[in-house]
């Protein structure tokens, strides 16, 4: 492994966006960050800018806004990445499912890696979601898997 | 001075949730705000109209992950008013005693952004970890974390029992603890003050007529607050609305700081007096007819209207989210101010945009 990918699997940068959920997910996210769950003890860090993330968290079921937003944030996040998606929202739609302005999961604009159960996803989910995002990730800079940006 | 325009959002770090605020500006002077919405829109009011009366509680609740148990009470309630059924008396008190846990944990969490927002990054964490305390009471006696499930027509599901009365109050005194480290930060500290005061003016007569409500109203002066009509248990609480009159961001941050000390006031007060008794009544019919209520949730006040025909689905249902009323305060607040002080302006008002757009 080089030295760019054992950086990025030591100390992952995070890029958080919520694509019409109801917040849960992303207090929880936040929650995350904070003293009693405290990821950052992992390296794992909360940042702004998609230009600098590996890891796309996104939270609630995606609607006809906000899904240029979502495409144009993966498409700015440099590879190797991966995507979670947290809540069931963004699996599936959840509850929201048959409300008119809702596309569905997250899935059905960009790929995802991980998906995250809950209603609101607990923070110990959140985090073993993010382990195993590590893992495809260490995977993917092997070359073992990989997604050409846009592949849907 | 040339105008330069640029967006603040969608994307955001100090927005947890999505919405685009347009800023023109001289220089470092904001002279224009133009907000763009539409990112979290999903449809919620239509898909009510969809669901039975019982499974909309779950979809209201989903409305703010934030406030889930007070828009599950503020649609309960007006249910309940519909179908001419009174939810009994220890069911009134446990309604209480949750939502305002909610509004602690909204409050800190709130506290804590507006702290992070200004760069005090060790406040920040010192008030999410003090709203930990809150959430575990919330697990031990919902079985959730933030979005509880509790509330259903007619009552509550779970119980505050015998056993787990004396944990909430060994819970609450150590909760009271944090806070009293925390407090005397927020309304004392230099970099607090140097931030916060002067910043985004709302003068009194102008905040009435604007329409704001919650803490952007009681900031300016105004003794109003939607708990003082005492639906749930509020009427037997002697409860008061936190009242400042600097008009400013820092009276607003004050107003929810006070709201803290006195919530935690309200819980053991109500934990104390909650009669014995059941939990919930079923009602025998669907609402007819028409029915308006107004509930006070953390940031301001909630309004519901429904319209019911008797059959098993409702016929419409009107949500009108406290966010909705102040953000017009903001587009005056924000003009003349500096951009680094857009995110602290921002947040004084404590924008919920899931629950404006629904």
């Amino acid at each position: 492994m080089g030295f760019l990918a054992r950086a990025r699997v030591k100390s992952p940068w995070i890029l958080h966006y919520c694509t019409g959920g109801c917040n849960g997910c992303d207090i929880e996210i936040l929650a995350c960050l904070t003293p009693l769950y405290d990821v950052e003890r992992f390296g794992i860090l909360n940042i702004g800018n998609p230009k600098h993330a590996d890891i796309l968290m996104i939270t609630g079921p995606v609607n006809w806004r906000s899904r240029h937003v979502l495409r144009n944030l993966y498409e700015q996040t440099p590879d190797p990445k991966v995507v979670i998606a947290i809540g069931v929202c963004a699996a599936t739609g959840g509850v929201f499912h048959n409300c008119y302005n809702v596309l569905g999961g997250v899935d059905k604009v960009v790929p995802v890696d991980v998906y995250v159960r809950g209603c609101a996803a607990r923070p110990e989910a959140i985090i073993d979601g993010v382990v195993m995002a590590l893992q495809k990730l260490e995977a993917k800079k092997s070359g073992g898997v990989s997604y050409a940006a846009g592949a849907r | 001075m040339a105008r330069v325009t640029f967006p603040f959002g969608p994307q955001h770090p100090v927005l947890p949730e999505a919405i685009q605020l347009q800023l023109t500006c001289e220089d470092e002077r904001v002279v224009e705000v133009l907000p763009v919405v539409g990112y979290m829109h999903r449809g919620i009011e239509k898909a009510a109209e969809r669901n039975p009366y019982s499974h909309n509680v779950f979809l209201c609740e989903r409305i703010c992950g934030i406030c889930s148990f007070i828009h599950a009470l503020c649609y309960c309630e007006l249910v309940e008013s519909m179908t001419k059924i009174k939810a009994p008396p220890r069911a009134k008190y446990l309604r209480t005693i949750w939502s305002e846990l909610s509004r602690i944990h909204s409050h800190m969490l709130w506290l804590g952004l507006l702290a992070d927002s200004f760069g005090f990054e060790s406040l920040f964490m010192q008030c999410w970890r003090a709203r930990e305390i809150i959430l575990d009471t919330l697990e031990m006696t919902t079985g959730q974390r933030v979005i509880q499930s509790t509330c259903t027509i007619g009552g509550v599901r779970c119980d505050i029992d015998s056993e787990m009365k004396p944990e909430v109050h060994r819970q609450m005194k150590a909760f009271k603890k944090e806070l009293e480290a925390i407090y005397p930060v927020f309304a004392r500290d230099y970099t607090v003050k140097a931030r916060l005061v002067g910043k985004g003016v709302l003068p009194k007569e102008q905040a009435w007529s604007l329409g704001t409500v919650g803490p952007v109203l009681r900031g300016s002066g105004w003794a109003y607050d939607a708990r003082m009509l005492g639906y749930a248990a509020y009427d037997e609480l002697e409860f008061e609305p936190v009242v400042e009159n600097g008009c400013d961001a820092y009276a607003r941050m004050m107003v929810r700081l006070r709201e803290v000390v006195q919530s935690v006031e309200l819980v053991v007060k109500a934990l104390d007096r909650m009669p014995d008794g059941e939990l919930a009544v079923t009602a025998r019919r669907f609402p007819e007819g028409e029915g308006i209520i107004r509930v006070e949730q953390p940031r301001g006040e909630l309004v519901e209207y429904a319209r019911g025909n008797g059959t098993v689905r409702l016929e419409r249902l009107k949500v009108r989210t406290p966010t909705f009323s102040n953000i017009p305060a903001l587009l005056l607040m924000l003009p003349g101010c500096e951009v680094a002080d857009v995110p602290v302006i921002t947040l004084s008002i404590d924008p919920c945009i899931a629950c404006t757009e629904r």
